[in-house]
């Protein structure tokens, strides 16, 4: 096992990390708050239901015909990529990756990068990678800026700092950047922010970015953002290197637009976002900008084994809006960090265990009531509770032969499987559920006062002393 | 195959498929369910030998075991009758999940799939193959209704609670914030994850509560159980001897409301 797959146990830890923030207030109401203001926003952007139903059937065909043909898809991307001029590179695991990335930067002697918003490049943790090189990789998304300040991680895949409130930004800058005073008032700390990138996208030998949408047909990346950080990453430095996941792609430019206007609208509520990109090769000959040299990375890293079992495979339908968490009851009340993954909330419950094993991740299927809201605002339709339920059967099955998943029955417990067993045993049989269920109500006195987690805020279950059945009974 | 209990054919005869949690918890809600649908003049057959969906099993990653406990519910309902089930939880298991769970078993999954049709959820029975019209004769009162996730996003039966209530003339039904979101019960969620269980229950309750309401009702004991636990528990911790908010299952709400 690689050390980055070490260093995430995400499964060790979530009850404690999530125990911590349920008990703080302050920050239960903080991302109340903030997820409210999100869902509302994608209310207004949906006002026909009728309208959103036939995008997202659309959205989810287009998604599932593409992945139906990902394999030849990848080979003519490939081929239009290099055609136009953009080296691609194919890397099976985060390690893979790096080493590609950190390759194309020594080749340049390249000292500082800047990146563009990119969860892969958090999922592969460029940035310590970077460092360990000794090359200076800086965010230049506000939020991911913020959080690299910080020290800390994105707590949520389109608004990664939405865990921190503009007064600790305030703080933050003023401890964290040379000769600012402290203001809370967010267009100056805005300006901050914007002053001092601008002066490194000028110097930065590298520009990273991700791919919201890679077009096989024409070799085009498609890079969707707000800040205009973007842009700037991919075209001010001499060298641009873009990162994704394999299953980003699209076969033709028109898959796009249904795509883009569902990811825009279900992730910020915005009709379109400020910034759309769409890059098709470094600067020609007759071109007075942009990088001279471009390259794209694609990475596995566990998306085949998804794509192998047709129902896993629904994962990969993802455009990676974030609705899901934003409407996300667990997600409400514990924030991304408790996850202790690079893409939390439903999503992340169902593509993490893919990417480091059901061992790391064998109880965070579990963390959910099935409630279905993710699945109702998913814009490609993807079936998360229905996953989860199957992710939970892969985790508690006895291991087995030619699992689907690395770490199938990683949390296989002969005791909690003979209470299933017993279980079925009783409610399979008339007999037995009518003496035990009569056992039950009338001794419902023995019922004892401390059921566990449950009584930690509730009062004890206890039988009613005559079942309907007996009720009925009594009636006739 | 003629389905009896379409819109407009009022069946004479139909199965009640209570609910395990129901039989041994809140037997009082199935009673009033069914002396509710007789004195609208249906025959309900009540078969013995039923004793769970399946759900618990199903939804904690043990197919198999559920399977076996679905398997024994599919021999109950021999006739061609609707089968009302008052929980859109337990409802949404046969009708939606059954014939999934006996995919690779041709003979169940047939039956499961007539089955399924014949499948209601309580209020959605009353509504929309009764017609049902709550005629209220009850004084002044303000209720908040619960929506079970289920019955919402599975079974999409969300709106006719709300129209049964709107149908009673001395009934205010309050509005809560967050209406659409989960309790935090899930099942055997509530015991693996209690810490963020115990908060969504407690943010419910003060949503709830907010309201002013008198009362909460649920078509949903599921949720009922975790809901009143918790407002029985935040009693008992403040020292009040009376509930701040009781409840009930809508079924003995409207046959109260109704009844002289």
């Amino acid at each position: 096992m690689s050390d980055h797959a070490l260093s995430f146990m995400p499964s060790e830890g979530f009850r404690a990390r999530s125990k911590e923030v349920v008990e703080n207030p302050f920050l239960r109401k903080s991302f109340r708050g903030a997820m409210d203001f999100l869902i509302n926003k994608r209310v207004t952007q949906f006002p026909s239901a009728e309208e959103l139903e036939t995008l997202r059937t659309l959205g989810e065909q287009i998604r599932q015909y593409n992945l139906a043909n990902l394999p030849s898809l990848l080979v003519q991307l490939e081929d239009s990529l290099t055609r136009n001029g953009i080296k691609v590179h194919w890397a099976e695991t985060p390690d893979e990756a790096n080493a590609i990335i950190l390759g194309i930067c020594q080749a340049h002697s390249a000292k500082l990068m800047v990146k563009g918003k990119s969860m892969v490049s958090e999922e592969i943790e460029l940035n310590h990678a970077c460092e360990a090189a000794g090359i200076e990789a800086m965010e230049s998304d506000m939020g991911e800026y913020i959080v690299q300040l910080a020290g800390e991680k994105p707590s949520h895949i389109i608004m990664p700092a939405i865990h921190k409130t503009k007064e600790e930004i305030a703080t933050l800058f003023h401890e964290k950047v040379e000769g600012v005073d402290y203001t809370d008032n967010v267009d100056e700390l805005i300006q901050i922010g914007r002053r001092v990138l601008r002066e490194k996208f000028l110097v930065a030998d590298i520009g990273l970015s991700g791919v919201n949408f890679a077009v096989a047909e024409t070799g085009t990346l498609c890079l969707v953002e707000n800040e205009g950080n973007g842009r700037l990453s991919t075209t001010a430095p001499p060298v641009h290197i873009a990162i994704t996941g394999i299953e980003k792609i699209v076969e033709k430019l028109d898959h796009v637009p249904p795509l883009l206007s569902l990811l825009t609208r279900s992730a910020t509520g915005q009709n379109i976002s400020t910034y759309f990109n769409m890059i098709s090769g470094p600067r020609k000959a007759d071109e007075k900008d942009g990088p001279t040299e471009m390259h794209l990375v694609l990475l596995d890293n566990g998306r085949t084994q998804a794509y192998a079992d047709e129902e896993l495979r629904k994962t990969l339908q993802c455009i990676r809006c974030g609705a899901c968490m934003n409407h996300c009851p667990v997600y409400t009340r514990v924030g991304g960090h408790a996850y202790g993954t690079t893409y939390p909330g439903p999503i992340g419950k169902i593509i993490s265990p893919h990417m480091l094993g059901l061992e790391a991740t064998k109880t965070m299927a579990t963390a959910s009531t099935l409630c279905g809201a993710c699945g109702e605002v998913c814009p490609v339709k993807i079936p998360i509770p229905e996953l989860l339920m199957r992710l939970r059967e892969e985790s508690f099955s006895e291991p087995h032969a030619n699992p689907a998943m690395r770490g199938q029955g990683a949390g296989y417990s002969r005791l909690i499987t003979m209470v299933w067993q017993g279980w079925a045993l009783v409610y399979r049989s008339p007999m037995l559920y009518g003496t035990y269920s009569w056992l039950a109500s009338r001794f419902n006195w023995l019922t004892p006062s401390n059921q566990g987690p449950w009584t930690t805020v509730r009062v004890p279950l206890k039988p009613a002393p005559k079942r309907l059945r007996d009720l009925l009974k009594d009636k006739s | 195959m003629q389905i009896q209990g379409k819109a407009g054919q009022r069946p004479s005869d139909i199965y009640f498929f209570a609910t395990c949690v129901i039989d041994q918890f809140y037997p009082g809600a199935g009673m009033d369910a069914i002396t509710l649908l007789e004195r609208e003049g249906i025959r309900v057959h009540f078969p013995e030998e039923q004793t769970c969906c399946g759900q618990p099993a199903f939804t904690s990653g043990f197919p198999d075991e559920a399977r076996k406990v679905a398997a024994h519910q599919l021999t109950l309902f021999p006739e061609n009758w609707p089968v009302v089930v008052p929980s859109g939880s337990c409802g949404g298991m046969m009708k939606l999940h059954y014939p999934g769970l006996f995919a690779g078993d041709p003979a169940r999954k047939a039956q499961s799939e007539a089955l399924s049709a014949r499948i209601y959820e309580f209020t959605d029975f009353l509504v929309n193959v009764l017609g049902w019209k709550p005629e209220d004769k009850g004084g002044d009162c303000t209720v908040v209704l619960h929506t079970s996730c289920s019955a919402r996003r599975e079974m999409g039966v969300h709106l006719t609670g709300q129209q049964l209530l709107g149908g009673l003339d001395k009934v205010t039904v309050a509005q809560q914030d967050h209406e659409a979101e989960c309790c935090g019960f899930g099942g055997t969620f509530s015991i693996k994850q209690p810490e963020i269980s115990g908060a969504m229950v407690e943010d419910k309750l003060k949503s709830l509560k907010a309201t002013g309401a008198e009362r909460v009702v649920s078509a949903d004991c599921g949720c009922l159980m975790n809901i009143l636990g918790h407002a029985a528990w935040k009693d008992q911790q403040e020292g009040r001897k009376t509930a701040s908010l009781p409840g009930e299952h809508i079924a003995s709400f409207l046959l109260r409301r109704t009844s002289k």
